[in-house]
């Protein structure tokens, strides 16, 4: 009988993943000086839970570090071991050695030989040095048999079996760990041979170490969730979370716009009803749409993660960073409860990442320059998240030295680009993020290469965002993130044109009017804007559609004026129908991309109206006399 | 024919059943697996700069679909649009698309003896996006190979069209 093993490892892996970042938030949370048991307890649950699903699997360099870094973390919430700085530094560099090993076997590539083995000697120095020659003994006796385990399993990979012998006495293996205590996997049940006696199972499991408390780990460890995770200060709360696959939650969040656009078809059809029917329906109606309403926003929610899913890790970054640079500084993170879409939270890594690098290494002044400025001593990088309105505002703030104006007019002279001494500070803020560009006067390993800025702004318009600076020389700088809330619902000015309707982002639209014949200019066989002292291109929406029946002259519709990232130009439409949001649905699901467009919607009468893209409508009627925006 | 003898047929060759349609006076065909849903046509989206055939997108219960027009495509027919016009929808190779065509007749069951090879088309037809003939009840009925016709779409319909009916 088989069972392929395989299966499996999809989960352990994640369960890892988020092991491994328990830890590090427990680790970072710790202080040295009266270190909480609770969290010592968690970091060592977590370490044992990997140890116990990679040798299961058969991960030896995981096992093998982990058992390890286990005995270290027993010590400590033991009391037999001194939590030092030094001891966290190595757990944390044990970490990135372990998630290392494990990204190595996700990918089916080598495993950091080399960097195990350093961790583990220098764990293991760290444990012989502080003990005693009886507690080295004991310690040697539970490495002997915990190898003697490891080797049986490799040897025969009946795996399995073991946990049926051994029966409620094993918890579990640690794959699935948050079960609670006895519940094994289901594959284990299938397991029927069984070459071990009980003794073998426990020399696996109980080493002399954790048997001082044999059942610390699943029993009453309900499972810390990382999705939902809390501030760092008030670790420890606990909730309950299922995964789930998020095209299950796509699918719910398409089937959900399907019952808004029903129940509003519906609304339509209930008008139409007279007397005391028409009443009652109505009643029932509005009910319904209280309902869909709340559906809606609760399917919404659950694909909104809190940022502290991003934000946790940079008291990491910062730690690291400001070690390496001799400087100080303290992270402050706040609203990390804010939430927003997943798909957003994954591409904001990298940006932020660069940013705070940014912060600590250009913004945060050495201590020396510091104390001299008359400032504190630890330099502050603050991260805030904060909703406002439908868009979510991250910043990243730091009390150092700003921005340098000389230095970036003098660079971007350098760079050939187009400067002068009197531009706005905020112009020249702008001109750190054109690619190439540094004003580090040399290149370190954290940043200076220049690659860094135009990234960060090219990522974070890729997700229909926009950043912005604030600084001021000697008292810091601060970058403004402005996100939308989420990609699946854009904010939108419904139009008609001839008998089609369609819809503006909101975002492009800067105003609308009825042009008057004052305002129209030609060149060649152009139509030309003239507002406030500037030639706007005109393009005729019914024309590039391919609509039939529009108004042809301007001055008898309405003209709106949009702003895409590179141009500026009006468009022509016969009338505004209002404002409303609208859920963007793929066109090239069943069909093709389409010029201009950037997508459809389903308007509430169940009629598709295409949403326009300003960018690419701009491209496909390029006349060359769009006025280029250069940034 | 008597239950055993179709249960006989059944065992030595193999069948598929067609969905027939008409196109203007003509009889085709496809394989009633690529069904999803027969609909009455209604008011289309409009798509710029797509082809004739291309009569826009509906709203299919929330999947945005394009839909074609058969009859002008296959260049057979009046393409008119009334309440007897019929949407065959199609659930091919992940994709949902309708095809408009003048009324839908039957389903057929076919055997793979009873599919001849097509003759050469010409320049009108392309062969290659057809099962072949049948003989159906003395009438002449085109099996369409529907999928080899949406495989080719993307851009493949648009090439398309240029090929088989010059537009």
């Amino acid at each position: 009988m088989s069972i392929d093993i395989k299966q499996f490892h999809g989960v352990f892996f994640d369960e890892s993943d988020e092991h491994i970042q328990e830890m590090e938030r427990q680790l970072m949370a710790l202080d040295p000086a009266s270190p909480d048991a609770e969290a010592l307890h968690s970091v060592f649950r977590s370490a044992h839970s990997i140890k116990g699903g990679s040798g299961i699997f058969g991960f030896d360099a995981l096992t093998n570090l982990t058992h390890v870094m286990e005995n270290l973390l027993d010590r400590a919430r033991n009391g037999q071991q001194q939590v030092t700085t030094d001891i966290v530094d190595l757990l944390l560099s044990t970490l990135d050695v372990l998630n290392d090993t494990l990204q190595a076997y996700r990918n089916d590539s080598d495993v950091p030989q080399e960097a195990i083995e350093a961790a583990i000697s220098a764990l293991e120095a760290c444990l012989c040095a502080d003990n005693t020659a009886q507690v080295a003994v004991e310690d040697n006796q539970s490495a002997n048999t915990e190898d003697d385990g490891f080797g049986f399993f490799d040897d025969d990979n009946e795996l399995c079996g073991q946990t049926e012998n051994a029966g409620d006495d094993i918890e579990g293996f640690g794959l699935f760990a948050p079960l609670p205590e006895g519940e094994s996997p289901e594959d284990t049940e299938d397991c029927a041979s069984s070459k071990h006696n009980d003794d073998d199972g426990f020399g696996f499991f109980e080493t002399p170490a954790i048997s001082k408390e044999p059942e610390p780990v699943s029993a009453s460890t309900p499972k810390q969730t990382i999705r939902k995770p809390v501030k760092t200060s008030s670790s420890g709360k606990e909730a309950a979370s299922i995964r789930v696959d998020t095209t299950k939650v796509d699918a719910m969040v398409n089937l959900v716009g399907e019952l808004v656009i029903t129940q509003s078809m519906l609304s339509m059809v209930g008008q139409e009803v007279d007397g005391q029917v028409g009443e009652r329906l109505q009643l029932a109606i509005d009910e319904l749409q209280r309902n869909t309403r709340e559906i809606q926003e609760s399917v919404m929610s659950m694909r909104m993660l809190p940022l502290n899913m991003t934000f946790n890790r940079f008291p990491r970054v910062v730690r690291d960073l400001s070690a390496k640079l001799g400087k100080k500084v303290t992270l402050h993170i706040e609203g990390g409860a804010t939430e927003i879409d997943k798909s957003l939270i994954e591409k904001l890594v990298d940006p932020l990442t660069h940013l705070v690098r940014n912060s600590i290494d250009h913004g945060i002044e050495t201590v020396e320059k510091r104390v001299a400025a008359g400032k504190t001593e630890s330099g502050n990088v603050i991260l805030k998240a904060s909703q406002r309105g439908s868009s979510i505002i991250i910043s990243i703030t730091d009390d150092g030295a700003g921005l340098n104006r000389e230095r970036i007019l003098e660079k971007a002279s350098q760079n050939h680009l187009p400067v002068s001494d009197d531009m706005a500070d905020a112009d020249v803020w702008q001109l750190i993020f054109q690619p190439g560009f540094s004003t580090a006067s040399e290149v370190t390993d954290v940043s200076g290469r220049g690659v860094g800025m135009d990234v960060v702004r090219r990522n974070i318009e890729s997700i229909g965002g926009r950043i912005e600076i604030e600084s001021t020389a000697g008292e810091g700088s601060a970058f403004f993130i402005h996100l939308p809330l989420t990609l699946a619902i854009v904010d939108g000015m419904c139009v008609s044109v001839g008998d089609q309707i369609f819809v503006i982002p909101l975002l492009n639209v800067i105003e609308s009017f009825q042009p008057l014949p004052e305002q129209l200019k030609t060149l060649g066989n152009e139509q030309l804007l003239w507002i406030r002292d500037q030639y706007w291109p005109l393009v005729h929406l019914h024309n590039h559609m391919q609509v039939d029946g529009a108004i042809q002259t301007p001055t008898e519709g309405i003209v709106v004026l949009l702003e895409s990232s590179k141009k500026r130009y009006g468009v022509l439409i016969d009338s505004l129908m209002g404002q409303q949001q609208v859920v963007i649905k793929s066109l090239e699901q069943h069909y093709k991309k389409v010029d201009g467009v950037a997508g459809a919607t389903i308007m509430g009468d169940g009629k598709v109206a295409m949403i326009l893209d300003a960018d690419s409508l701009a491209d496909a009627c390029t006349t060359g006399i769009s006025e280029e925006l250069t940034a | 024919m008597s239950e055993a003898a179709l249960q006989h047929i059944e065992n030595t060759t193999s069948h598929r059943e067609f969905l027939s349609f008409v196109l203007g006076e003509e009889h085709y065909a496809l394989d009633i697996t690529t069904v999803k849903e027969i609909r009455g046509y209604e008011q289309v989206t409009k798509i710029a700069n797509a082809p004739a055939f291309m009569k826009g997108v509906i709203n299919l219960r929330g999947d945005i679909v394009p839909i074609v027009d058969l009859r002008i495509k296959f260049n057979v027919g009046e393409p008119t649009y009334n309440e007897f016009t019929i949407v065959i929808m199609l659930h091919v190779h992940g994709r949902i698309m309708g095809i408009v065509v003048d009324g839908v007749s039957d389903v057929v069951r076919l055997a793979d003896d009873d599919i001849l090879p097509p003759p050469e088309f010409g320049v009108t037809f392309d062969s290659k996006y057809l099962h072949g003939l049948a003989d159906v009840d003395s009438t002449m009925v085109i099996l369409v190979n529907i999928e080899s016709l949406i495989a080719s779409n993307e851009l493949g319909l648009v090439e398309m069209t240029s090929q088989t009916s010059g537009e």
